[in-house]
């Protein structure tokens, strides 16, 4: 088993729909950048290892909550540029966006952070997504299931299109570029297809870390798993079915702070919207009771990904006392300065799916 | 050289606007100096964006291709290569920036109002009011292999495909009613009916969404455009804000552009200064003018390379020279002339045989060589002296109405503004026609611009500029 890793979700102001009313900003603050550097600045200096940024065209919420959010991408680059060891992984829907804009704004991300960025992968079931973006809907399960599998083909290849030493600069011959260590990706399926090379060269990574919904993905696509399970039992049985190089679980915490109880801040947010069920393993009480859950985790699985209640309050907690107090126990540990979001996962640099052909078979590609 | 009395000028108070074009791929980024950095390192980035800060440029601009340039079905290699995402690569600038502009590039052919007026605003937001949009179009099959989309848009049609565009980006912009989120954590998160559906059903979309964002300190991010078409004119004069132009390096040629543009902009029902001009240019500087000119004949050679001559020379021809001896002469053949395929973006040579014609009598005259030629009359631009001599001529340009700024292509990257930051800058502002401050905190601001086209009701221009 890898080392064990703490990610959380910082989308909007936390799990809760109502968690806007206890966040300690005003709500028209959250759409900026201040806000959102300061999240991930948290984030990073409590030792998380990596944050995901939820996201969707269509709203976030539904009045009187939320209405608004800037789009991953873009929040992804901002904070990658605006930190230094956090990992960044946008979530990105894959059933109606451009999968060529989507393989090249990762590959920029993983740029901007030297090779801290990430993928979690998502599909829109929703019709109403298919009317705002002014396409065909996508529904049932298998065709959403197909523009991900197809999604996630076409981004990976990209990512393999430029050689890392594509850029020759050859004074000699003039060239920059040497065109058979670019490559054609040449992909046809069901409903689009795409020609490469990229435009973006190879990135730090090689390959982004892709995360995605346990089974959503065959498992040779994905790098993470997330696992949704709402009890230990269940994840255990899950875990133990889940062929992806690791596995993370999706965690829903809320903390007691110390002037009020997790069970109070829930009746508080309750009041104006309930705290929907989503299957997710959930966990209220006191910080004590939370570093023994997630030390028990840490058998299963090889890292969990926090949804604090409300961020401004929970996160204040997570990082003064469970996460020195996981990483005291050396349960899990902090992201090391200059490890790439693969070395923090223990995952290898992936070798490129053209080089391996020999300098005969990329003529094919260079035609 | 003398210094014009600044009151005998038709705009004796114009100023000097500069914006920096990071260009990522074309023949005039050297690769081959010493000095020339990363394309893709974010260091790069950072390090032109902040000396442009540095020296009160108003905008930071990126280009867009959207498949690898090909000649005769063969990657170009040539030239450098391999660029980042625009919008991203600018939302990461915004975090290591204060002031300057950040203006990508995008197509509307191959992307949906959406998204792209979604990803727009939210670098509009991260940058507080920073973001700017250079409208582009495609209209090949070529590109189209890359997306969902594919296949080909008629040539007539994509202008038409971005109006409709800009009318939908335009209506998601202005969906949330202004200062509608709340303030306090104890009323509704947003104001009751604050956000107007955006339903747009025209040929060329058909989309019915609720909008995630607020307009920017901005309003709407500035919107660029680059055609030189007579289309593209008429796009820019009903649309743009600033014209990203190809004529800046001859005073009359760019003065006849600038009056062109007024004049189509008066057609389309708006004020004459409604609209910036800033053509691409390079700038090379020299303490004397032996030195610029000796740098100038420097860049020059690394540019245009022996390879990169004959494959210049191959596009006019359309013939493949790679093989041939670009210190020899000029090819004995007449061209072939076919259809562009868009394979080499958009250079399109209008008049194959005219232009070789010229090229003959001038390569004979001055007995230059393939490569000479091209370094003397392929593409061209760019101004060349010392920084008072440049200052001059730059205000001359300004003051009568022929431009008002330039986007200035660094041929080294990440190191080729600094002679202008830190010498041109200061013979401008020594002349009053450059900025000791920025106006605001929006490139809107920055520019001098009236707020939004579809704001006009209920504002004046934030700044006036001659």
């Amino acid at each position: 088993m890898s080392t064990f890793r703490l990610a959380v979700e910082i989308d909007g102001d936390g799990a809760h729909p109502a968690a806007w009313r206890r966040a300690n900003h005003a709500p028209n603050q959250l759409l900026t950048p201040r806000r959102v550097r300061d999240t991930a600045r948290i984030a990073e200096n409590a030792g998380f290892a990596l944050v995901t940024l939820d996201d969707d065209l269509l709203p976030p919420g539904a009045a009187p909550n939320i209405a608004g959010r800037i789009g991953s991408v873009e929040r992804a680059g901002f904070v990658a540029a605006a930190t230094t060891v956090l990992g960044v992984a946008p979530v990105v829907s894959t059933t109606y966006a451009e999968p060529f804009h989507v393989s090249s704004q990762l590959a920029t991300i993983d740029h901007i952070s030297n090779g801290r960025a990430g993928w979690l992968v998502s599909t829109t079931p929703a019709p109403e997504a298919a009317r705002a973006w002014g396409r065909p809907v996508v529904t049932g399960d298998a065709d959403q299931t197909r523009e991900a599998r197809d999604s996630v083909q076409v981004a990976r290849d990209l990512w393999d299109s430029w050689e890392d030493d594509a850029v020759i600069r050859d004074v000699a011959t003039s060239r920059y570029l040497d065109r058979d260590r670019l490559h054609y990706i040449d992909f046809t399926g069901e409903t689009f297809a795409v020609k490469g090379p990229a435009i973006v060269p190879r990135p730090p990574q090689g390959q982004l870390v892709v995360l995605a919904p346990a089974a959503l993905l065959p498992a040779d696509q994905v790098d993470v798993a997330l696992i949704t399970a709402p009890t230990l039992e269940t994840l255990r049985a899950t875990a133990a079915t889940t062929e992806a190089p690791r596995t993370f679980v999706d965690l829903e915490v809320a903390l007691d702070t110390p002037t009020t109880t997790a069970a109070a801040r829930v009746a508080d947010l309750n009041q104006h919207a309930p705290w929907p069920n989503t299957n997710r393993l959930r966990y209220l009480g006191p910080p004590a009771g939370l570093i023994d859950l997630i030390t028990d985790l840490a058998d299963i699985v090889d890292g969990v990904r926090l949804h604090p209640l409300v961020l401004d309050e929970d996160i204040t907690v997570l990082s003064r006392i469970v996460l020195p107090a996981l990483f005291r126990a050396r349960t899990a540990q902090r992201p090391l300065p200059g490890s790439s979001l693969r070395g923090t996962l223990d995952l290898p640099r992936p070798t490129n799916r053209f080089a391996s052909s020999d300098r005969a078979a990329s003529t094919r590609s260079s035609r | 050289m003398t210094r014009t009395d600044p009151t005998d000028v038709p705009r004796p108070d114009a100023q000097l606007h500069f914006g920096v074009f990071f260009q990522g791929v074309n023949h005039w980024t050297i690769w081959s100096d010493p000095a020339s950095g990363s394309q893709i390192d974010p260091a790069s980035y950072a390090r032109v964006a902040q000396t442009a800060e540095r020296g009160l440029f108003d905008a930071f601009f990126l280009g867009e291709g959207l498949r690898l340039r090909e000649v005769d079905g063969l990657i170009h290699d040539l030239d450098v290569a391999g660029r980042p995402d625009a919008i991203t690569q600018l939302a990461a600038l915004a975090a290591v920036t204060d002031r300057i502009g950040l203006v990508s590039t995008s197509n509307t052919t191959f992307n949906e109002p959406p998204d792209l007026a979604r990803r727009l605003s939210g670098l509009d937001l991260l940058s507080e009011g920073r973001a700017g949009w250079n409208v582009v179009t495609t209209d090949n099959a070529w590109t189209g292999a890359n997306f969902r989309r594919g296949g080909y848009l008629d040539h007539a049609d994509r202008y038409r495909r971005a109006e409709q565009f800009l009318t939908a980006a335009r209506a998601i912009w202005d969906s949330w009613t202004d200062n509608a989120v709340a303030t306090t954590n104890d009323e509704t998160w947003l104001a009751p009916d604050a956000i107007t559906r955006v339903r747009e059903h025209t040929a060329q979309f058909d989309i019915d969404l609720v909008p995630t964002l607020p307009r920017s300190a901005q309003g709407h991010p500035v919107i660029f455009q680059a055609g030189d078409s007579s289309e593209g004119r008429d796009f820019a004069a009903r649309n743009a804000d600033v014209i990203f132009s190809a004529h800046g390096t001859d005073f009359d040629d760019a003065l006849a552009f600038a009056v062109d543009i007024r004049t189509r902009l008066r057609a389309a029902g708006r004020p004459d200064d409604d609209l910036r001009i800033l053509p691409g240019t390079e700038i090379i500087i020299g303490r004397t003018e032996a030195e610029a000119a000796e740098k100038a004949r420097y860049v020059r050679l690394e540019q245009v390379t022996p390879a990169t001559a004959l494959a210049i020379a191959g596009l006019l021809w359309n013939i493949d020279l790679a093989d041939r001896d670009a210190d020899g002469p000029l090819p004995a053949e007449d061209p072939v002339i076919i259809e562009n395929t868009g394979a080499f973006g958009a250079r399109r040579i209008a008049d194959p045989r005219a232009t070789i014609a010229t090229w003959r009598e001038q390569a004979e005259a001055n007995g230059w060589s393939l490569r000479e030629t091209v370094i003397a009359l392929g593409p061209q631009r760019g101004h060349v002296g010392t920084p008072a001599g440049l200052a001059e001529k730059f205000a001359h340009f300004v003051r009568h109405g022929a431009i008002d700024g330039f986007n200035v292509s660094p041929y080294l990257i990440p190191d080729g503004l600094d002679d202008i930051v830190e010498l041109l800058v200061p013979e401008l502002q020594d002349r009053g026609i450059y900025p000791t401050e920025y106006a605001g905190t929006t490139l809107r601001e920055h520019l001098g611009l009236r707020p939004p086209l579809t704001h006009r009701a209920i504002g004046t221009p934030t700044r006036k500029t001659g």
